[in-house]
């Protein structure tokens, strides 16, 4: 295995966490540092306990790691690709960038990982029924998904505003025969069918599950979500390693809860050559007050329980997030991420609406792939963090030894109408406006 | 350490009777008529009161409280006014009253501000449906410093092991959920109840509470018959809404018929 040449110095803190010994990819929660816990009613901790409990014995089973590997590989098709983006990478600062696949997955997104994972211990569980909240239905699409494999009834909560957003994921729920219900509370998004789905389930906790869709809420939830997403960079370091050699410079992914992120991110924590980067929905700009930038801007807090960053005003109610991706339209963030934040481990930025659908399109037309909006964060990133690595590599003219790997978490193609009609209101008279016209009338 | 609550539970015991509580959320629809229908609350048979602060994110409650909060928060409630409310409650009556909050507003503050706040304005102490007493060791030590009653909840679903450690946690009393949900209120008392109150006896609690789904004089002489104490929340809720102050002063009336009829 290639060893990695050591970063830039200015990122000796890097290494410090290290120093001690300690692998950071060893993190079984409840606490991470002082994030994380639960922050809950009595009424589920019996609940969290057994899933606890029948998570911790799936894990240490070789014939659930058995099933978890089957179904990646013959019903999800994992291991996703690791697809070098060659035109991409002209506008990234001339370093190279890979992007992993989780797009590629079925149902189009990574979110897949975790759903059926979460499935087979509602069924260890003797569970039948799963609920789950969505936010651009990405997770929702997974939970019925799953919920339709095994078998199991499925109610998915799903803001009333997200459901405009996003109809054709409600189409395709109800396809997969699961049961969409719009929430009309608060501000109609994420975290509002969060508080829905766990009002459901301190009523139905017998025979229901809740499949929580993000890295985020009680412990087990942030640790165990990740396990089922630890795959993702996994596959990736291992990628990286046989297609170049060596190690990444750095990693990008978007962060909303953060489940995609911290699936990547695990693979290569303990590799402190690897700068990390997570990039949060600055929608309208982290100074309008109008974003979804939780760790950039926001406090520690409780919130769907998790003590974590969060937006929340001075009373500590929370406020509404915005931003143009629904997946990434929410005020919390899981708990691993504010301690990762907080001991300097993993740097986390805010990008505008404008700056991700500006790398929307550039993927689209440099590579023949159509990212989804929340992953568009993780390239508008990749682009600015690739500038940084060449103007280190410098007069030399070494950028092309660098290397960025992106989580390109889902495809874009539920976020087509939303990019058409965004590329109309900016530009009216572009030829992306014509070409939308006639998408529309065709 | 002295407590309010078990004061107040104690006196009705001595009385031969159950205690009767009322929930109303701060600055429904207003902050004065809060105070002004806690105050009916406590001279129409209320032993405690406690009064809920809205917040964003009530993943306990059902949707009549839900609406309210909601409509107090787009008022402009802010958390500061509940200490008004407490204030403007225990300076007209003799009842016990606690505030229901759920966390991240009391962490917001700051936990030892917010409790030093409740206590000045005279509060009994902090009834928590989202914090449990594995994660309450700031809260443990702001509420005896104090003085104030931590009453945390106990659940059908609670074990005995955390039935004991809640207990032990709890001053004041221990409020015990009649029912796996949300608030509201519901026909009938669910059997679950019952035994949630024997369950919390045992792991040795000297006053236990129920409430979620209590709306009638009916369910508070059927609960009074094994309970210390009957919590009415959403129903209040509703009589205040649709009658104002007045229907909160009849309603509890009624309810109070109920905690002496055998």
């Amino acid at each position: 295995m290639a060893e990695a040449p050591t970063a830039g110095s200015d990122e000796g803190s890097v290494d410090a966490f290290l120093q001690g010994g300690t692998s950071l990819r060893h993190a079984p929660g409840p606490y991470f540092g002082s994030y994380g816990g639960r922050w809950m009613p009595e009424s589920l901790i019996a609940a969290l306990d057994e899933l606890e409990d029948t998570f911790e014995k799936a894990k240490a089973d070789p014939e659930f790691i058995a099933q978890i590997a089957d179904l990646n590989k013959n019903y999800s098709g994992r291991p996703s690709l690791l697809t070098e983006a060659k035109r991409f990478a002209e506008y990234a600062g001339g370093v190279r960038v890979f992007l992993k696949r989780e797009d590629l997955n079925h149902t189009g997104s990574h979110k897949i990982n975790n759903v059926l994972g979460q499935a087979l211990l509602a069924k260890r569980m003797g569970k039948t029924r799963v609920i789950a909240e969505t936010g651009a239905g990405q997770h929702g699409v997974a939970s019925a998904t799953a919920a339709a494999l095994l078998g199991l009834e499925c109610v998915v909560y799903m803001g009333a505003e997200d459901c405009r957003r996003q109809a054709l994921n409600v189409a395709r729920m109800e396809l997969l025969g699961a049961t969409v219900v719009p929430v009309t509370n608060g501000s109609q998004t994420l975290k509002d069918a969060i508080n829905e789905a766990l009002r459901d389930w301190v009523a139905n906790v017998g025979n229901t599950h809740y499949l929580l869709g993000t890295a985020a809420g009680a412990h087990p939830f942030p640790a165990m979500v990740r396990y089922f997403h630890e795959v993702i960079g996994e596959e990736a370091r291992e990628q990286i390693l046989e297609q170049t050699g060596r190690l990444p410079d750095a990693v990008c992914a978007c962060i909303g809860g953060g489940s995609n992120a911290i699936g990547i991110f695990h693979g290569f924590l303990d590799d402190p050559s690897v700068r990390i980067y997570g990039f949060e929905a600055g929608g309208d700009g982290v100074d309008t007050g109008r974003h979804a930038a939780t760790i950039t801007l926001g406090k520690p807090g409780v919130l769907h329980g998790a003590r974590s960053y969060l937006m929340q005003d001075d009373d500590g109610q929370t406020i509404e997030s915005h931003s143009i991706s629904a997946g990434l339209d929410y005020p919390g963030v899981g708990p691993e991420h504010s301690y990762l934040a907080d001991i300097g481990r993993v740097s986390y930025e805010p990008i505008t609406d404008s700056e991700a659908m500006e790398a929307f399109r550039l993927l689209c037309r440099t590579e023949g792939i159509i990212p989804a909006i929340e992953s568009s964060h993780a390239l508008a990133g990749a682009i600015k963090v690739g500038h940084r690595l060449a103007a280190e590599a410098g007069a030399e003219g070494k950028a092309s030894d660098k290397i960025v790997i992106v989580n390109l978490s889902g495809r874009g193609d539920k976020d087509v109408a939303t990019a058409a009609e965004w590329f109309d209101l900016l530009d009216k008279d572009s030829a992306e406006a014509a070409i939308g016209k006639e998408g529309e009338q065709l | 350490m002295t407590s309010k609550s078990a004061i107040a539970i104690e006196k009705a015991r001595a009385e031969g009777r159950a205690a009767l509580i009322g929930y109303l959320p701060a600055g429904y629809p207003s902050v004065e008529d809060t105070i002004a229908a806690g105050i009916a609350l406590a001279r129409n048979g209320a032993d405690l009161i406690e009064i809920g602060i809205p917040y964003s994110d009530p993943v306990m409650d059902g949707p009549v409280i839900q609406a309210a909060t909601t409509e107090a928060l787009a008022k402009g409630f802010s958390v500061r006014q509940v200490f008004d409310v407490v204030a403007g409650i225990t300076a007209e009556t003799d009842a016990a009253v606690l505030v229901m909050t759920y966390w991240n507003p009391v962490i917001r503050m700051g936990v030892d501000e917010f409790s030093r706040r409740l206590a000045e304005a005279g509060g009994a102490g902090l009834i928590t449906p989202d914090l449990i007493p594995d994660e309450a060791a700031e809260w443990m030590d702001a509420s005896d410093k104090y003085g104030l009653d931590r009453v945390f909840l106990v659940a059908p679903s609670s074990s005995p092991e955390r039935m004991r450690r809640t207990v032990e946690a709890s001053r004041g009393f221990v409020y015990a959920v009649s029912i796996m949900g949300v608030t509201g209120a519901r026909s009938t008392v669910s059997a679950a109840a019952k035994g949630v109150v024997a369950a919390a006896k045992d792991a040795g609690a000297e006053r236990v509470c129920v409430g979620l789904g209590v709306s009638n004089a009916d369910q508070v002489a059927e609960i009074a018959a094994y309970a210390d104490g009957v919590i009415v929340g959403t129903a209040l809720v509703s009589a205040i809404r649709d009658g104002g102050v007045d229907a909160v002063a009849s309603l509890t009336k009624d309810l109070s018929a109920g905690l002496t009829r055998k």
